[in-house]
């Protein structure tokens, strides 16, 4: 059994259903993220999971205990809130103490704790400093130690980040991340971006419309979304429709060329398709085994990357390619040849 | 260009305090002249020399029990009333009730924190009086003797229960928003970190909110100590507190010494001086942590 | 968070005590007034008042009294407010704290300044004369007034962009005058509204200044009505009650007023 398991969770606010049968077990010491647009239900589960929220129906386990009837200040967890909600009366030090002290610990353990969360968040100096002396970096810095502290089976973060720039977001994460691995803390992070959530997490959990829509290491969200949700949702992908030729070879029909993708598709002849295709999967040229015929639409300089609008009939997709500082990228109007490997292009589940 | 745009506002800022020039004179005019000259009066004698001797005469028994009648009257309304408000005030913005009731309570609390004066005498003889309506009621229904109990509506505790009626709703009007501003997020902090609902009290709310409550003490205090007319209509002279004193002695100088009524005006400043300065003196202990 | 029924509970309780507090003299008072008429409810008591001639010229000075504190209120109050926020914003806690002495040194010891430092002996002997004893009273009132008119005019004119709007009217050859009254006052005309009504709500019932300087005003009259009759004090208190409640309903409704024409007039 893992270390937290998810079973049948559902959620009800009135009429409307936020969480619906949402599964998940966790292993000890895994990072997982909550990604999924606004309002699909991600703070829910996580305050259901801190006690803020009780769930309607179905079961929260940690190491096999049922959490449902504890009431918060019970579960021995740890939690980060998106405005990072230090106590405005505490220096940083009585912040980081406060969990010791409401625990009853003696005065020499807290500062001994105190001291170690201070250094291990690089912020031995500002002890002594009120909250709004502090950064918000350094604030949340504080209060991702005042979580520590109380040594949390699961440390629980809601947007940690959403409330700094785009710097200090990177380097934070990072932060966070490598003392989570350090100490071996279980933590679930919700947050809406997705490069957050790929660049972190051990696992993903991909949510719409209070499902979890797909779990999964981030190499596998990425290359293989399970869903048309998943797909459009992390990175930029292109979705292109297709005539069914032959089912059995895969041969479809694009804007009247024809594609085989070397593989069996479930749909019969006569039925369009949708195929998935990952910009940086596309070359120009025919030096790939699948290849279209279009036009430049539109050119983009962004750098390293150039990434060009391709027109195939009345559709039209997008391509990386990285710069070449000695060839020129082809111009707008041009009519090119394009090609990718079958087995980069998604056949995505009919929504 | 730029030098000439600089002359211009030094000009016009060395001429600016012209502006609030009006307010001033008034201000000097009606409000700070007449209290220093009660300031001063106090340490004259009749002859205008300098003299201790009215402020000595304050430390006759009867004069020094009006005051102390008068301070345990203001301390007590002022403490029940910030109790009384801030449960009141809790239960509303964080006890669960529903939502739409706070917009009456608001109004009515707005309503009833100006209601004070004569007619609030009246409302409260008209209740708890000899013939009052609770009185009458207590009698008829429950055969309880509200009188007999030593309870009269002229005494302290009557006075006491007479202030609350407006010192509880100004207690609601001004800690709401204070509530208002306890975020969410501390609480669910707190109890993440183990708290249980009394420590976040005791730790995390009561903290943040003790400037605006010591404040509104003190607020509550020179209230009911400057309050004259109530205690006027309720008890007539009935009840020597410091302000119906003072009143008695300026109609008719009952002190026989007017000097005497000098020195008598001259503590109330005092007092609700001390108290505003004690309130100040504390809040700025208790909000190191403020901007 | 969730809210335990025992918290729930509790604070209904603590919620039906305060409204039994608050009920009962209410409600004690009105029964008390109708009972004038032995074995029966009736207005009696509300018909004496109100014919009682004293009542009517008490009350028609007291309403006089009320809308000269205002109107010298706002002229005092608003160019200062203006002026402080726009040129002297250093001066803030200093104005500030003037406003707010009233709250602190009582108004008993104010009058008792009064009648020692404007007797008829002094300088400025306004307590001479009626009329310039009903200047003293009006200057009086509009002290007392000052906090709360000093703060809701200030608050009204920290969500208008007063430097921008002046600026805008400067620009078009407006001059500082012309600029207060026609674009600095309209704006703030709800803010001065709540402030006015507050200021009507305290004078009206008004008893120390009037008392102590003499004029026949309602306060006074309550409290000789309140000393010799026993239905006509209930019917008094009732009255003023609902004067007070008229006009916090009144500031309520100007508010929301105003927050129907902001939303036309996107600022
Ligand atoms: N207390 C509540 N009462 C009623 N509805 C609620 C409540 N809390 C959340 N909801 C609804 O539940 C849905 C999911 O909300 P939730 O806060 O879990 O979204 P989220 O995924 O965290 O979104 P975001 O990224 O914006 O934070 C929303 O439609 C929201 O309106
Ligand atoms: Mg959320």
């Amino acid at each position: 059994m893992a270390f937290l398991e998810i079973n049948h969770l559902v959620k009800d606010f009135g009429a409307q259903r936020v969480v619906k049968d949402f599964n998940l077990s966790v292993e000890k010491g895994e990072f997982v993220s909550f990604l999924g647009p606004s309002g699909c239900g991600k703070t829910t589960v996580l305050r259901m999971i801190a006690g803020f929220e009780t769930p309607s129906s179905g079961h929260i386990l940690v190491d096999g205990r049922d959490m449902v009837k504890l009431k918060p200040n019970q579960r021995n967890m740890g939690m980060v809130f998106q405005a990072y909600a230090l106590f405005p009366n505490m220096t940083v030090a009585q912040n980081i103490a406060f969990g010791l002290k409401v625990a009853g610990k003696s005065s020499s353990d807290i500062q001994a704790t105190v001291k170690e969360m201070l250094s291990l968040i690089k912020l031995e100096e500002l002890g002594e400093r009120y909250p709004f002396q502090l950064s918000g970096g350094q604030q949340q810095r504080v209060a991702l130690a005042r979580a520590l502290a109380v040594k949390p089976t699961l440390l629980l973060l809601d947007e940690p980040l959403s409330a700094l720039d785009a710097k200090i977001r990177v380097s934070l994460r990072e932060e966070i991340r490598s003392i989570q691995r350090n100490l071996g803390i279980t933590t679930i992070f919700v947050t809406h971006d997705q490069e957050e959530a790929l660049s972190i997490s051990d696992r993903i959990v991909v949510m719409y419309q209070g499902k979890a829509d797909q779990i999964g290491t981030p190499f596998e969200i990425y290359n293989r979304p399970a869903t048309r949700f998943v797909a459009s949702f992390v990175g930029t992908i292109n979705v292109l429709e297709a005539q069914v030729v032959e089912p059995s070879t895969g041969q479809v029909n694009l804007a009247d060329q024809t594609l085989h993708l070397q593989r069996a598709l479930p749909q019969t002849h006569g039925n369009s398709v949708s195929l998935a295709l990952r910009p940086e999967t596309v070359v120009l040229g025919n030096s790939r085994s699948v290849v279209l015929n279009g036009m430049v639409q539109e050119v983009s300089f962004l750098g390293s990357v150039i990434r060009l609008r391709i027109s195939i009939g009345s559709q039209s997709l997008s391509m990386d390619g990285f710069n070449q500082p000695n060839t020129q990228p082809p111009s707008i109007g041009q009519s090119v040849q394009i090609s990718f490997e079958p087995n980069d292009v998604l056949v995505l589940a009919d929504a | 260009m730029s030098n000439s745009l600089t002359v211009h506002q030094r000009t016009t800022l060395s001429w600016a305090w012209l502006g609030v020039l009006p307010f001033l004179l008034f201000a000097l005019l009606f409000l700070i002249l007449p209290t220093l000259n009660i300031v001063i009066g106090a340490f004259q004698n009749p002859e205008g020399n300098f003299t201790l001797e009215n402020i000595a005469n304050l430390f006759k028994p009867s004069i020094l029990d009006s005051y102390w009648i008068s301070i345990k009257i203001s301390l007590a309304s002022a403490l029940l009333g910030c109790i009384a408000g801030f449960l009141i005030a809790v239960a509303v913005v964080l006890g669960g009730l529903p939502r739409f009731i706070r917009s009456p309570i608001m109004t009515f609390s707005g309503v009833a924190s100006n209601f004070a004066g004569v007619p609030l005498a009246f409302a409260f003889i008209a209740t708890l009086g000899r013939v009052g309506l609770v009185t009458v009621l207590l009698r008829d229904w429950l055969g309880f003797n509200l009188y007999g109990t030593g309870f009269n509506i002229l005494s302290f505790w009557g006075l006491t229960l007479t202030y609350l009626f407006f010192q509880i709703p100004l207690m609601i009007l001004i800690i709401t928003p204070a509530l208002d501003g306890l975020k969410r997020e501390w609480r669910e902090a707190a109890a993440m970190l183990g708290a249980s609902g009394f420590q976040y009290w005791r730790m995390v709310a009561l903290p943040i909110l003790w400037p605006a409550l010591l404040g509104t003490f003190a607020l509550l205090f020179a209230n009911s100590f400057g309050a004259v007319a109530t205690a006027y209509a309720l008890t007539g002279s009935s009840l020597s507190i410091v302000p119906i004193l003072l009143f008695a002695q300026i109609r008719g100088d009952v002190l026989h010494d007017p000097h005497l009524g000098y020195a008598l005006a001259f503590g109330m400043i005092l007092i609700t001086m001390v108290a505003n300065g004690l309130y100040l003196w504390m809040r700025a202990r208790s909000e190191r942590w403020m901007k | 968070m969730k809210i335990s029924f025992l918290q729930r509970f509790s604070s209904w309780i603590i919620l039906l005590l305060g409204i039994l507090y608050f009920a009962l003299p209410l409600l004690g008072t009105f029964e008390f007034s109708l009972r004038m008429k032995r074995g029966e409810y009736s207005l009696e008591a509300y018909r004496v008042i109100l014919s009682d001639s004293r009542f009517q010229q008490t009350f028609s000075f007291s309403v006089m009294m009320a809308l000269l504190t205002i109107v010298l209120g706002v002229l005092l109050i608003v160019p200062t407010a203006y002026w402080v926020r726009l040129k002297l914003p250093r001066w803030r806690p200093i104005i500030e704290f003037i406003t707010l002495l009233p709250l602190v040194i009582p108004a008993i010891v104010i009058v008792f300044g009064y009648i020692r430092l404007y007797n008829t002996s002094s300088w400025l002997p306004l307590t001479g004369s009626s009329f310039g004893t009903d200047i003293l009273m009006v200057c009086g009132y509009t002290t007392l007034a000052l906090p709360y008119m000093y703060r809701a005019v200030d608050t009204g004119l920290r969500t208008l962009d007063i430097a921008t709007l002046t600026e805008a009217a400067e620009i078009l050859g407006a001059n500082k005058i012309t600029i207060l009254f026609r674009v600095i006052l309209p704006n703030v005309t709800v803010a001065i509204l709540s402030g006015a009504f507050l200021t009507f709500a305290i004078v009206i019932g008004e008893f120390v200044f009037a008392a102590l300087l003499n004029r026949p005003a309602f306060g006074p009259y309550m409290q000789l009505v309140g000393a010799n009759r026993a239905y006509e004090p209930a019917a008094l208190a009732i009255i003023a009650f609902g004067i007070t409640w008229m006009c916090m309903g009144l500031i309520q409704l100007v508010t929301r007023l105003q927050k129907h024409t902001r939303i036309q007039a996107p600022r």
